[in-house]
């Protein structure tokens, strides 16, 4: 079976999702990357779906598991690159991404993670005295 | 109405969902339909095809184009055999779900096309059709 690979950029898992999913590969990208944030320790996942011609209800509610598994985990999940006429569509079909961060594109998703994890670290720091 | 039937898909496996997608991609765009036509027909496609492996038990897709005048469009039926649906008012209302799902499937997918008919016999099987028109 295929798998979509995932990336360790920093403090970041990197995932671009360059093919049209079917639903098990959906669920084992869900589950892989649940597995990543723990063992790689990642603070924040990028999901690159700019490749993505369609996001019908199923990768809609995949996406929404991976960013509430990975807030559990301390992690910060930011979908980037959706295009257009795929976000319409979600809209009309209504789906809710609830709780998904997103940024326009890669740069701009890297430069948010960085910030939200800087932000967590001087939190944590004065949580800890 | 004149009716041309393409191809009919199987629908058995979830590697076949991706398939329809495809194939309703192929025919919409060599219809001259604009992206984000497209992009609502193969969504609502992928929804119903999603139903008819999950809950129908597998079946298959019936492609067809339609000429009425001058208009020309794309009809997908989506035909099972599975244990069918005993309300459908209900099963189109949002959020309402049978397995485990969103439960948008059916009324979400009717948002994004131009025509909608379903029909289920309990027992029977499910004939549901999506037409867009260009």
């Amino acid at each position: 079976m295929d798998k979509i690979p995932i990336l360790k950029v920093g403090k970041c898992l990197l995932v671009t999702i360059q093919i049209d999913m079917h639903d098990r590969l959906a669920m084992a990208l869900q589950d892989d990357l649940t597995n990543a944030i723990v063992t790689s320790r990642a603070k924040g996942v990028l999901i690159d779906v700019s490749a993505l011609e369609i996001v019908d209800s199923f990768i809609g509610r995949m996406l929404s598991n991976i960013a509430s598994a990975s807030r559990v985990l301390d992690a910060v999940t930011i979908v980037v690159g959706m295009r257009p006429h795929v976000a319409i569509t979600l809209v009309e079909l209504g789906v809710q991404l609830s709780g998904i961060q997103t940024a326009r594109n890669v740069d701009k998703g890297l430069e948010t993670i960085s910030r939200l994890i800087e932000q967590s670290e001087s939190t944590d720091a004065y949580g800890d005295d | 109405m004149l009716t041309e039937t393409i191809e009919t898909v199987p629908i058995r496996s979830s590697e076949d969902i991706v398939r329809v997608r495809q194939k309703v991609r192929f025919q919409a765009g060599a219809m001259g339909m604009s992206l984000i036509d497209q992009t609502k027909f193969i969504t609502a496609a992928s929804e119903i095809a999603r139903n008819t492996f999950e809950y129908g038990g597998g079946g298959e897709l019936v492609m067809e184009t339609l000429r009425d005048g001058a208009r020309r469009g794309l009809r997908l039926t989506f035909l099972d055999e599975g244990p069918g649906i005993a309300d459908i008012e209900q099963a189109m209302r949002d959020h309402f779900t049978t397995g485990g799902g969103l439960g948008l499937g059916l009324g979400g997918a009717k948002r994004l096309v131009n025509e909608f008919d379903i029909e289920s016999r309990p027992g029977e099987g499910t004939r549901i059709s999506l037409i867009r028109w260009k």
